[in-house]
């Protein structure tokens, strides 16, 4: 009944690009955006904050990141964690080694460090595809993990290689509460995200889509495979180091180079998988559940049983439990959560008339 | 020279262990296209079930626990935990994804890994357990006293098991009516349907023949490291081995091993010291990049032509 586009007219060629062509949509992503960044930080619990909607922003951006290489251009990666480690470190870097680095600036230089890393790990889907790519991107996650701990400089000659983030500082400001760190990474992430969306509607993002779908055939329309694989790479990079150095400076404060293994990388590609490939939206749905379920299991699975159980027993149940909902996911919808919302949405727009 | 010598064919022989793991991945990718990123858990999963057997065993049946019965008794019935788990996988996660992209399959089988992984440590419990081949792991004498080259026993019976493993995998594909199917659903799904191949029992059979590979794997790789949970990680040590080697064959792998063994070793023990050691992590995955550069479809990969 409220979910309807009659009556709303376009009059112009910028009305009709917009991002939310119905006005509901509009109304309802300014509510979102209110909700999310005015209300939650006075409402919301620190254990809310520090533990879930903190750490589920970042995931959408590495998610983001990831979902632009695979889900936009075609190119699987499974060393998105690997960037997210070259952007952690080189903000770090950044802001020890030059004096009165800005924070903003140190998050943009570290995006481009790992862009720059990325591009150089981006060169051999120039020649390889499909799996064989998605095993050479495990060169770049091994890799630069085991550079990152035998290098004693990258982490400022710590014995442990685990370094701790600088306070982080904009304009005088210190964001040292949960709540200044939430809205910060709320409007980074918001802000990237935007970005992505714009892209991924431009003449960019029409490239990487024909070259995701049939990368012989847009060469031969005329699409420049090089500069576009490795544009993929590079803002794909350039969002996971973005996250990582969040990850780092607004999340868990310190850092490992271990603690980007290849288990997050997964944990990343689940998120799109589960979200939907080639989704902007989904980077963000993905990125919820997977970073809640869990903490949902953690919560769940006690409750279910009793406390009588060991917990080797109860980690062990909630690895069966989360695997068997990844292949469930994939079953029910392979098209992840972002196409449900879709479907939802084609559904409200003719309820309650459906004929 | 001397020295030189030992870590190559030391590299050689672990080079056999990862082609062990990766024969599994092949035999699957072959006849179903399926990348199955659980075939390392299955390693894990079947050395944990025969050590388990092997433990409960004597106490069931009253006899010693070193008999030999008791080890074929074992083996069998891991052998028989691995065909259902095959059966079931093909059951409850293939078949409901036929025809779906190949990224997601590859991603239900990291899904699968974890469910894998956690039956497997819920049935027999998180415990490192050592397994017992009767092989000790030694130089032998021979060598060692005429030529002052230490080349373990151990592995020499591993490349001897995967060796014997290859040919009878060779002997299955070639003569029997199964292989015949088998290699026809490979080469063409729907030409093998077309003419009546079960596809469905044969993605059964071949997930069956893949959890016998990784028993064979796991029980030499749990009897030189232990059965430990690290063993699923052993995925990964053949992952370049597969690329290297191409996806789609079984001399592929073997000889991808080898290499990869080989090249491992001796860049661990000449290059290492300069970088500060410990690169073989990844060593393994750059020279395969690096080889895929020249050769993207690996050492034995079929040549994949796009057509618009």
């Amino acid at each position: 009944m409220l979910y309807r586009e009659a009556g709303q007219f376009k009059a112009s060629y910028a009305e009709d690009a917009q991002i939310f062509p119905i006005r509901q949509d509009r109304i309802g992503f300014w509510l979102l955006m209110l909700v999310f960044g005015v209300a939650v930080p006075f409402l919301a619990s620190e254990y809310w904050l520090k533990a879930i909607l903190i750490p589920v922003l970042i995931f959408s951006l590495a998610a983001l990141g990831l979902n632009i290489l695979t889900g936009y251009a075609g190119q699987l990666s499974l060393g998105s964690a690997a960037f997210m480690a070259v952007g952690a470190f080189a903000a770090y870097n950044f802001i020890l080694r030059i004096e009165g680095m800005p924070f903003l600036v140190a998050l943009v230089l570290a995006g481009l460090t790992a862009a720059a890393v990325g591009i150089l790990f981006g060169l051999p889907s120039l020649r390889i595809k499909g799996f064989y790519l998605a095993v050479a991107t495990l060169a770049a996650q091994f890799f630069i993990v085991w550079a990152l701990v035998k290098f004693p400089w990258f982490s400022n000659n710590s014995s442990s290689g685990v370094v701790t983030a600088q306070d982080v500082t904009i304009l005088g400001y210190t964001f040292a509460t949960p709540e200044a760190k939430y809205v910060l990474t709320f409007l980074i992430v918001a802000f990237m995200a935007l970005l992505a969306k714009n892209m991924v509607r431009s003449s960019t993002g029409r490239a990487w889509m024909a070259v995701r779908d049939m990368d012989v055939a847009a060469q031969v329309i005329g699409f420049r495979l090089m500069r576009t694989k490795l544009l993929a790479f590079a803002v794909s990079s350039f969002y996971c180091g973005v996250a990582g150095a969040l990850y780092a400076y607004t999340y868990i404060g310190t850092v490992e180079p271990e603690g980007f293994n290849l288990d997050l990388s997964f944990k990343i590609l689940f998120m799109i998988i589960i979200g939907g490939v080639g989704s902007i939206m989904g980077s963000f749905l993905g990125a919820a559940f997977i970073v809640l379920l869990p903490i949902f299991l953690d919560n769940f699975v006690p409750m279910i049983f009793g406390d009588s159980l060991g917990a080797g027993f109860v980690s062990n149940f909630q690895l069966i439990i989360f695997g068997g909902l990844i292949i469930f996911f994939l079953i029910v919808e392979p098209h992840g959560l972002a196409r449900l919302w879709q479907i939802a949405k084609e559904k409200l727009r003719l309820w309650p008339f459906p004929h | 020279m001397q020295f030189f010598i030992e870590v190559l064919v030391g590299g050689l022989l672990s080079g056999v262990m990862y082609a062990l793991v990766a024969l599994g991945f092949v035999l699957i990718y072959k006849a179903s296209g399926v990348f199955n990123f659980a075939q390392g858990a299955m390693v894990f999963f079947a050395a944990l079930t025969f050590v388990g057997f092997q433990e409960v065993l004597p106490g069931w049946l009253g006899m010693a626990a070193d008999s030999s019965i008791v080890f074929w008794l074992a083996f069998l019935l891991a052998f028989l935990a691995m065909i259902v788990l095959g059966v079931a996988t093909e059951r409850i996660v293939l078949r409901p994804l036929v025809n779906q992209p190949h990224i997601t399959l590859f991603m239900a089988t990291i899904g699968l890994t974890y469910v894998i992984e956690g039956i497997a440590q819920m049935t027999w419990g998180a415990t490192v357990r050592g397994l017992d081949l009767g092989i000790v792991d030694e130089p032998i004498a021979w060598l060692m006293d005429n030529y002052e080259i230490g080349i373990s026993k151990f592995d020499l019976f591993a490349a001897g098991v995967a060796a014997s493993l290859v040919a009878l995998l060779a002997l299955l594909f070639q003569y029997t009516k199964v292989g015949r199917a088998l290699r026809a659903v490979a080469d063409d799904h729907q030409a093998a349907l077309s003419i009546g191949i079960p596809l469905q029992t044969i993605w059964r059979v071949v997930w069956a023949v893949a959890g016998f590979v990784a028993l064979v794997a796991g029980m030499i790789w749990g009897a030189r490291n232990g059965v430990q949970f690290a063993l699923t990680f052993t995925a990964l040590k053949a992952l370049p081995v597969l690329i290297l080697g191409g996806f789609t064959s079984v001399p592929g792998a073997i000889v991808g091993g080898l290499i990869i063994g080989a090249s491992e070793k001796l860049a661990e023990v000449y290059v290492g010291p300069f970088v500060g050691g410990g690169i073989e992590g990844w060593f393994p995955y750059m020279l395969a990049l690096a080889f895929l550069l020249v050769r993207p479809e690996g050492l034995f990969g079929e040549k994949h032509i796009d057509r618009v």
